[in-house]
């Protein structure tokens, strides 16, 4: 029942805060959210590590003669993808408590409602469920950027869209071609079950086109050189709170869209482009983190280091390796936490400068020693350095693409030289050197400030101490996948 | 690298190796939260105590080990990091090797950070100087106390890191963050390398733990392999970076932007020592990689030679230090190439005495001159500073290799290891040897002899450093005079302290190849004409530059006077930055930008929005746009629902 509760809340929460007036929507928002987050942590107390299948589950026949059913739970990857989740969406709201956005009943419930959306799409256990939920989560994002967005926003997110719309065509196509392929049970003749996916016997050529078609769907949404162009423009156009749930948990869809719905799916079609799809995750490696070097505006700059963290996640869980996938998954976490905290500081210094041009800023560090603090070591951890979370999960992933090609690994890894020069030239612009009118005045963090980025910081210190509390947590679930994946 | 014996029934041993990094942690932590909140008194005491408080422990847990029959243990904390057939435990190994770094990083540190608090006592950042400090020692204790490869990454680039925010300690400076910047990416360079050794050690002998891999490693058949040499070749990358090594060398100098007791420190005797460690550490791996060894030696040699050769024409008083630092390192490479592991650690230990001293000379000079770091503007400082002086004497006699200064010693038993080797390369060393001590007594007869060249201004301020400055001098000058001891010939017929405490370290290479580890076969008539030679050239350099400094009292011509060809490509550093500069960062910069314009805005977006077009029938879609995106999803979700409603249908 913990399942659907953290299921249908936000959304029930979201009616609630479209009836409150004025500005007072924020807190309710808040409060809502905060509670989603006790409901995910009570559940990871009462969640038993060492088993593979689905947890508080439960399963509602929804289009019983077609096989269709409202099947939800969670196994360790659910889990902690639902726990990232409930974690980002409070300090998502708090952060957006110094702006005024006008109609704030609005904006707030979307952003509830879209959080139902992801809940879902991380506990579907049934592949039009799955679908259904894919879909919800894009239409709030996609009023909130389009309505609370920059100057360009109609065009942007408009292509933003289509992209989407596009990919989840092909998704729905594999769906529908794969439902048609299952044994039904009871009065269906077909299911649309995971576990009956799972099942399926396909021959190679037919995995080879459905593992495109799906893979599409999913690299759009991650996404994946070359079919990222829609990201930077929709991360810079997008109010901070859009671009925070796209790149902290939406891009998370995607990648869990690989581990749940493509591997273990189509193993033999996986198998037959691994080779391709590694090449297009290091090349975006690369290529995102090469673009990132010259980036002026801040938020593009870390568009497109997105693009090549993600790119790295997607070298090292198409590697199939033990690493490779548990690097991935800890990496979702660490770069959920990391990206949300750094476009908040960008979200901070914009809204006391009205700039996020490099060139305009710097000396910053000079009056605010919480900022400088807590922008440093989430810096640090976006550069992956030991006793952080990225360590941990650029570690992981670096290793397990080495282990599958050492050429690939050694390319890929270059990650690391790349980062350290982009994340230290952003920082050393903005940060240190001398001030500039922009920056001449220039207040610390403020007490809502300080709350929404200490939870971070101290994530990213608990990732990179202790990464076992969550590399236990998906353990059994990542070596099941990759049981499934060798099976077959 | 021997048996590992755990520790039996000792508890409070656990809690004592942790402590040795903790401490120095909670002063980070202390001072850095309390950053110009606590008084300047107790951040220094916090600083400086945390740091003495490891060091007595670590004498503590030496004096335990020989005490208790030397037996090398490790301490395990938690499992970090577990996936699989990976386990990467937090755990600690106590051996001879880490025993002396132990004693050498937070002895020496020691007296840095009592140095630190007179140096930098006007400075507005002190607490913020003592926290960074307190977390090098912090990073560079986990590098030297780490049972597995990972942990030592993990010191490794928490030392790169503490480097980087130290360097770029006064952050106003554009110049001071851009040798930061570039020395934390050149590092990253050797990290990189060092990183994917990590994996394919792993790979190999499925473990990344220091007593399974070296005992896997003695089990493995053949020397010279491929993975082998990749394996070595790629730590050596790492080594590379840390403690610049051609071509990774140029950040080093950069470095010299930090507080000078950073560049004691960091750029000279601790942390830049780290690839020395690593090979040694690794003994194992390298004795099997014979190739790799070679390539060791010759880079350490080639550094060596340049950077002695930049060295000569150098203005800056910690420049020529820089360089001279660059250049001992190298020789240390030299000495680990044909396989003198032990010597070569003996010069990292008399090195850190007598560079550390040098360095904190310098910072003594050049805080009695304002902050005037060019040579060619002092002159005559001995008067006015007698303790610097005598000091910085003993520091350049030890650099220069005079007996009985503790650089003689080392400095002599590794090159006398290369003759074995090589007699070319020995030939070579001299003549690196004979240029530091031409390089090193220029500095000196500059700084100290002659005229005052200064301004007015400057000779009414000169004035000798407080105690709490001259103490870590002093201390640092004794040991630089009598450091030596603990490497005597055994020509002298004196025991080899050093060599033998360090012997039990080869056990498991001993059994692959014994000869190295032998006592070397030289007569004793050639090693003491060895000695002759190296003394007779140290002392013929410091003659030569006695009469062109002293003497004649030649003065570095100034920036605008033209120099000769070959004396402008050294003065300049054979233009290798201006070479990087060209052939990296431009085009990558370049690219950076041709990427962004083109390819990504022009091409692949152009052939997605080309493809979107094509897709959607063109113009159609886009009026939809025009009229609002909303009418096209609802269209669209009422598009996904028929679907679903007629499968139902068609099923049913």
């Amino acid at each position: 029942m913990i399942t659907a509760l953290l299921l249908f809340w936000p959304a029930l929460a979201a009616l609630l805060v479209l009836l409150v007036k004025g500005q007072g929507a924020k807190r309710v928002a808040f409060i809502a959210a905060l509670v989603e987050f006790a409901f995910a942590l009570f559940a990871a107390t009462s969640f038993v590590v060492d088993r593979t299948a689905p947890q508080f589950a439960l399963s509602v026949p929804w289009v019983e003669s077609a096989g269709i059913s409202f099947s939800i739970g969670m196994d360790g990857i659910s889990l902690l993808m639902v726990l990232l989740t409930t974690f980002l969406v409070p300090l998502i709201v708090l952060s957006s408590f110094k702006h005024d956005y006008k109609k704030p009943n609005a904006f707030y419930a979307l952003i509830l409602f879209m959080q139902t959306g992801l809940i879902g799409v991380f506990v579907a256990q049934d592949a039009f469920l799955f679908y259904f939920f894919w879909e919800v989560a894009l239409i709030p994002v996609y009023f909130i950027s389009a309505i609370w967005g920059g100057a360009r926003r109609v065009a942007v997110t408009f292509k933003f869209f289509v992209y989407t719309i596009f990919g989840s065509f092909f998704m729905l196509a594999a769906f529908i071609y794969l439902y048609f392929q299952t044994a039904g049970t009871g009065v269906a003749a077909h299911s649309s079950d995971v576990n009956a996916f799972y099942q399926l016997a396909l021959d190679s050529s037919t995995q080879s086109w459905i593992f495109w078609f799906l893979f599409l769907a999913f690299a759009i949404k991650m996404p994946v050189f070359p079919f990222h162009t829609w990201q930077p423009d929709t991360y810079t156009e997008a109010p901070t709170q859009a671009t925070m749930l796209l790149s902290g948990i939406m891009l998370k869809m995607g990648i869990y869209g690989v581990l749940r719905w493509l591997l273990p799916v189509v193993p033999n079609g996986a198998s037959q482009w691994l080779d391709v799809v590694l090449v297009l995750s290091i090349i975006g490696i690369i290529y995102g983190s090469i673009i990132a070097i010259r980036q002026r505006d801040l938020k593009r700059l870390i568009a497109y280091s997105s693009i090549a963290h993600v790119g790295l996640i997607s070298a090292g869980i198409f590697s199939l390796t033990e690493q490779g996938l548990q690097g991935g998954v800890i990496q979702m976490l660490s770069h959920g936490i990391n990206v949300v905290g750094l476009f908040f500081i960008i979200d901070i210094i914009f809204s006391r400068t009205k700039t996020r041009e490099i060139l305009n800023l710097g000396g910053i560090t000079q009056s605010t020693p919480a900022l400088s603090i807590c922008f440093m070591i989430l810096m640090l951890g976006s550069v992956a350095l030991p006793l952080t979370n990225g360590f941990v999960g650029e570690f992981l992933l670096l290793s397990g693409v080495f282990q599958y090609n050492y050429v690939f690994g050694a390319v890929a890894g270059v990650t690391i030289i790349l980062g350290a020069v982009y994340m230290l030239r952003m920082f050393q612009g903005v940060m240190f050197g001398t001030k500039s009118p922009e920056t001449e005045v220039f207040a610390d963090l403020t007490f809502n400030e300080k709350a929404v980025l200490i939870p971070l910081v101290i994530m990213v210190f608990w990732i990179g101490l202790f990464p076992n509390t969550f590399l236990d947590i998906s353990e059994p679930a990542v070596f099941n996948l990759l049981n499934i994946i060798q099976r077959r | 690298m021997q048996e590992i014996v755990m520790p039996a029934n000792r508890p409070e041993m656990a809690l004592l190796c942790l402590l040795i990094p903790l401490l120095p942690f909670i002063g980070f932590a202390l001072n850095g939260l309390g950053n110009r909140k606590l008084p300047k008194g107790l951040v220094g005491l916090i600083g400086c105590g945390t740091v003495l408080a490891s060091f007595l422990i670590s004498v503590y847990l030496f004096l335990d080990f020989t005490s208790s029959g030397s037996r090398p243990y490790t301490v395990d904390f938690y499992n970090w990091i577990s996936v699989g057939s990976l386990q990467i435990g937090f755990s600690f190994l106590i051996d001879q090797l880490t025993l002396l770094m132990l004693l050498m990083v937070t002895g020496i540190g020691f007296l840095i950070h009592l140095y630190s608090a007179g140096y930098m006592s006007h400075d507005e950042g002190f607490g913020k100087f003592f926290s960074f400090l307190n977390l090098f020692m912090f990073s560079m204790l986990l590098l030297v106390m780490g049972s597995n490869y990972v942990m030592m990454f993990v010191g490794w680039e928490g030392v790169g890191l503490c480097s980087y925010l130290l360097i770029g300690f006064w952050n106003k400076n554009t110049n001071y963050n851009n040798a930061a910047k570039k020395a934390f990416i050149m590092n990253r360079i050797g990290d990189l390398g060092f990183l994917l050794g990590i994996f394919l050690i792993f790979i190999t002998f499925g473990s990344v733990s220091y007593p399974q891999v070296f005992a896997e490693a003695t089990r493995v058949a053949g020397v010279d392999t491929p993975v082998l040499i990749a394996i070595t070749m790629l730590l050596f990358v790492g080594a590379m970076g840390k403690s610049a090594q051609i071509p990774l060398f140029t950040w080093l100098p950069d470095a010299m932007a930090g507080p000078t007791p950073v560049s004691a420190l960091i750029h000279a005797a601790t942390m830049v020592t780290a690839g020395i460690y690593m090979v040694v550490r690794s003994n194992v791996l390298f004795i099997l990689a014979p190739t790799t060894l070679d390539v060791i030696a010759i880079i350490g040699l080639v550094t060596a030679l340049v950077a002695a050769t930049i060295g000569l024409a150098q203005n800056d008083i910690k420049k020529v230090l820089a360089y001279s630092t660059v250049s001992q390192l190298g020789f240390m490479f030299l000495a680990l190439g044909v396989m003198a592991f032990s010597s070569s650690l003996f010069h990292v230990l008399t090195h850190a005495f007598f560079k550390a001293l040098l360095f904190l000379g310098a910072g003594s000079v050049i805080h009695a001159m304002s902050n005037e770091q060019d040579i060619r503007n002092m002159g005559g400082l001995k008067k006015a500073l007698p303790i610097t002086f005598l000091t910085f004497l003993i520091g350049t006699l030890a650099i220069s290799g005079i007996p009985p200064f503790a650089g003689f010693f080392s400095k002599d038993e590794l090159l006398a290891h290369v003759y074995q080797h090589s007699t070319i390369m020995w030939a070579f060393g001299l003549l690196a040897s004979f240029m530091t001590a031409f390089y090193m007594f220029r500095l000196l007869f500059l700084t100290f002899f002659g005229k005052f060249r200064g301004t007015e201004e400057q000779r009414h301020h000169l004035h000798e450093s407080p105690a709490v400055m001259t103490i870590p001098l002093i201390v640092l000058a004794v040991l630089s005079t009598f450091g030596g001891f603990l490497g005597i010939p055994s020509v002298f017929g004196s025991n080899h302290i050093i060599g033998s405490y360090l012997s039990p370290l080869y056990n498991y290479a001993k059994g692959i190849n014994a000869t190295p580890f032998e006592p070397m076969h030289l007569s004793h008539e050639t090693e003491y004409l060895l000695m002759g030679i190296s003394v007779a050239v140290a002392i013929v350099a410091i003659i030569i530059a006695y009469v062109m400094y002293v003497k004649k009292e030649t003065v570095p011509v100034s920036e605008d006077t033209p120099l000769s060809p070959v004396h402008n490509l050294v003065y300049n550093k054979y233009y290798i930055d201006e070479i990087y500069n060209n052939i990296i960062v431009r085009p990558l910069m370049w690219l950076s930008t041709a990427f962004y314009r083109f390819v990504d805005v022009v091409l692949v977006d152009g052939i997605v929005n080309g493809v979107g077009k094509f897709v959607t029938f063109s113009g159609r879609t886009l009026r939809y746009a025009q009229s609002g995106a909303i009418g096209f999803y609802v269209m669209v979700m009422v598009f996904s629902i028929v679907l679903i409603l007629f499968l139902n249908f068609f099923i049913g």
